[in-house]
């Protein structure tokens, strides 16, 4: 990065004009600000959401801190600090609010910016050999509008929200809780948070789809394209579908609350069940959404580390497609418990279940990668496999709560807390932090530090189960979400619970070390510091890559990609 | 075609489509209306204003009456019978009574359900109080009168095997938020 001024900057180009190009940077703010370079932005959504992910992992604490123990200790001095009126409703109400907005951070200032915005940006254009997304410019729009969204959403939690200060209504917003339940601007603000986030990803889907579809590299057809461009698509066409009906369920929020509409309120003929239809058809793909560039990656990861091809190429990638297409017609496995007759119920059990299958099919294709290869545990791979082992977890009690009537009893219980934890806070988590390390390197130029990798996924690990596997007792014995209290009967797992979360954050805080000294005293990066394993596009450029990569377009050949160690471009100019 | 101009048309495409989901989720609302209305989903009673009843099977089956009033609304509303004992098939009448308990002109109009979902479209009203608004005059009382018949179809659905009773369900709300069934 230079420190020349834009006028200085731009007879420097006069000057050498003959070599510009790979390393030719803008100034400062030009770069971070006015930013259309795919490596850049997604540099940015990393910042932005391990940002975001330290405030919704702070506000889990907070919510861990006071269930530690039966009885209510801190939340009315946490309402008091955020302005709410004295009282104990006010107090009640801002679990609500933290509840809320831990959910919505989480969704979609986190794990989204992050799997998306972060990686897809990154490493789609290099996978597919692309100079750049489609849309550079819009690009960088994307991201200049999820960072108003969030400080609407933060800012929700200042202004009134009805009972107390913020928006206490879940992060699904349900009528008429955030209708007529929720006065105030807070849950107003919530909602225009969440339309300018969808904005934001329709903008990138787009984006992604574009380049995806136009931009390969010469010879590399859609069959010879890595698993994780394979994802990244795959989510990019679930945004496209979903989000928009999102984005129409919270007009109709908004107009409900604001301009006499009745779409949700029975008093004018409308019906409260048609949001939650709505929500749960953008809200079950959005599930999809959040963990299928994990699974792209870590494919890349077992596959690299296990030095060799990805088992089932194509049926990993249309397990994806299949994924896809049946998470938009299982959305009713969400509403079980709101009067859906017993053939509905049929019918969504059975749909849902049949999602176990091409899930089945990546878990088996990741296990038979690792069979037989030569499988070094770096971190990546560690935290890869953990990954498979969670998701497992998570994914067989999803198939669990998938039955309409055994859903009568865990609806709103620990147990589904469990569950959504462990594919997502911990299946989604973990995939970012495989990717992450994975891809340190490539980033930053910079080797992070082994040990303290290793010693994070350990710690985090161990967390993160102590922390989330008790919910599933508090839930089988009928523990409700959503409150701040419990009976003495649930103390103890409560606690174990509580300690989980101490354990986890001193593996974050490794994490945050390691990433500080990593980039300060790491060791200088080859290429491929993974040897004959890595075999996709980034590894063959430079580590971080040059500002502008492949000026001149990699040829992939017809041989099989998959078996293919070195993918370097001819040298043709 | 230059590749900008490629980009262009794709992405084009795809923000289309992301307008006609946008276009699909407010569609919903009407397509939802129909859906619950063709299939009584939601505990929708069938609505055939005028419709002759196909007469007695000879089979009985109880209907309950349930009258609710909004906060907002300061009426009294209530079913002259609580239930009655119906015969599939055969035209009913059932009465509620509605009393303006304040001193102002107010206009009411009501929502109605069936209980259980899978009877709801079943239940056939030919003419009810509630397809219209209705004004009472400060302590006025009026009797509104419902007209149904229950489908004989009803029997032959094995969803229904072990309905003994319906519950048709009113909740009165101020006009100013007038229903339209849904």
């Amino acid at each position: 990065m230079t420190d020349t001024t834009a006028n200085a900057h731009f007879f420097q180009k006069e000057e050498h004009h003959e070599h510009h190009g790979a390393d030719h940077r803008p100034g400062f703010f030009a770069r971070w600000f006015l930013s259309t370079n795919h490596k850049d932005i997604g540099t940015l959504y990393l910042i932005f959401a391990i940002t975001a992910g330290i405030i919704g992992g702070g506000i889990s604490g907070l919510m861990r801190a006071e269930l530690a123990h039966p009885g209510i200790q801190y939340l009315p001095m946490w309402a008091h600090f955020f302005g709410a009126p004295a009282g104990n409703d006010a107090a009640l109400h801002f679990w609500n609010v933290m509840v809320t907005a831990h959910g919505l951070i989480m969704v979609f200032f986190m794990v989204m910016p992050a799997m998306i915005g972060g990686f897809g940006n990154w490493f789609v254009p290099i996978m597919i050999g692309a100079p750049d997304m489609a849309f550079p410019r819009m690009n960088n729009v994307s991201f200049w509008l999820i960072v108003p969204a969030f400080t609407l959403l933060l800012g929700s939690l200042f202004v009134s929200g009805g009972t107390g200060n913020g928006a206490g209504t879940g992060w699904t917003l349900y009528a008429p809780l955030s209708t007529s339940g929720s006065a105030g601007p807070s849950v107003d603000m919530c909602i225009l948070a969440l339309h300018l986030a969808g904005a934001s990803s329709i903008l990138g889907a787009v984006n992604f789809i574009t380049t995806i579809l136009n931009m390969r590299a010469p010879g590399m057809t859609l069959h010879k394209m890595p698993l994780f461009a394979w994802s990244v698509l795959v989510t990019a066409f679930l945004l496209l579908l979903a989000l928009p009906v999102l984005a129409a369920a919270i007009t109709m929020l908004l107009t409900d609350r604001n301009f006499g509409t009745t779409f949700f309120d029975a008093s004018g003929g409308g019906d409260p069940i048609l949001y939650q239809h709505l929500f749960w058809f953008f809200g079950h793909p959005e599930v999809y959404i959040m963990i299928l560039p994990g699974f792209g990656m870590v494919s890349h990861i077992i596959s690299t580390f296990s030095k060799k091809p990805i088992f089932g190429y194509l049926g990993m990638a249309y397990a994806m497609v299949a994924i896809g297409v049946v998470g938009f017609v299982v959305w009713a496995h969400h509403m079980y418990t709101t009067g859906l007759d017993v053939n509905t119920k049929m019918y969504f059990t059975a749909a849902t279940m049949v999602i176990a299958v091409p899930t089945g099919i990546k878990i088996f294709s990741w296990i038979a990668t690792m069979w037989g290869g030569s499988i070094s545990f770096k971190t990546p791979m560690v935290w890869a496999m953990g990954f498979i082992f969670m998701f497992t977890v998570g994914g067989v009690t999803g198939v669990v709560l998938a039955n309409g009537g055994i859903d009568n009893y865990f609806q709103d219980t620990y147990y589904v807390v469990a569950h959504f934890h462990y594919v997502l806070s911990l299946g989604a988590v973990f995939s970012l932090f495989a990717g992450f390390y994975y891809w340190f390197p490539k980033m930053s130029g910079k080797m992070y530090n082994e040990f303290l990798g290793q010693a994070h996924f350990w710690i985090f690990f161990v967390g993160v189960n102590v922390l989330f596997f008790p919910m599933h007792f508090l839930g089988a014995q009928g523990m409700p979400r959503r409150y701040p209290d419990y009976p003495d009967a649930f103390a103890k797992w409560n606690a174990v619970a509580s300690h989980g979360y101490e354990i986890m954050v001193v593996g974050m805080g490794i994490f945050f070390v390691n990433i500080i000294y990593s980039l300060i005293a790491g060791p200088k990066a080859p290429a491929n510091p993974w040897g004959e394993g890595a075999t996709t596009l980034e590894w063959t450029l430079s580590s971080p890559p040059p500002y502008h990569q492949f000026e001149t377009l990699p040829i992939i050949d017809a041989g099989d990609l998959h078996d293919r160690h070195d993918r370097r471009p001819p040298d043709r100019v | 075609m230059n590749p900008a101009a490629r980009n262009l048309r794709t992405g084009l495409i795809a923000g289309l489509v992301a307008c006609f989901m946008v276009g699909m989720g407010f569609a919903a609302v009407p397509l939802y209306r129909m859906f619950c209305q063709q299939t009584g989903w939601g505990g929708t009673a069938r609505i055939e204003v005028g419709a002759t009843a196909p007469g007695s099977v000879g089979r009985i089956v109880t209907v309950r009456f349930d009258a609710n009033t909004n906060a907002k609304l300061p009426w009294s509303f209530e079913p002259e019978q609580k239930t009655q004992r119906v015969a599939i098939g055969a035209r009913q009448i059932a009465f509620f009574d509605a009393t303006n308990l304040s001193n102002k002109t107010v206009t009411g109009a009501a929502a109605f359900n069936i209980s259980p979902d899978q009877s709801a479209r079943y239940f056939v009203k030919v003419q009810c109080f509630c397809f219209t608004q209705q004004t009472l005059q400060p302590g006025e009382t009026q009797r509104m009168p419902v007209v149904f018949y229950v489908d004989p179809a009803f029997l032959k659905d094995h969803d229904n095997d072990q309905v003994g009773e319906i519950t048709l369900s009113y909740t009165f709300y101020p006009v100013d938020q007038a229903p339209s069934q849904g």
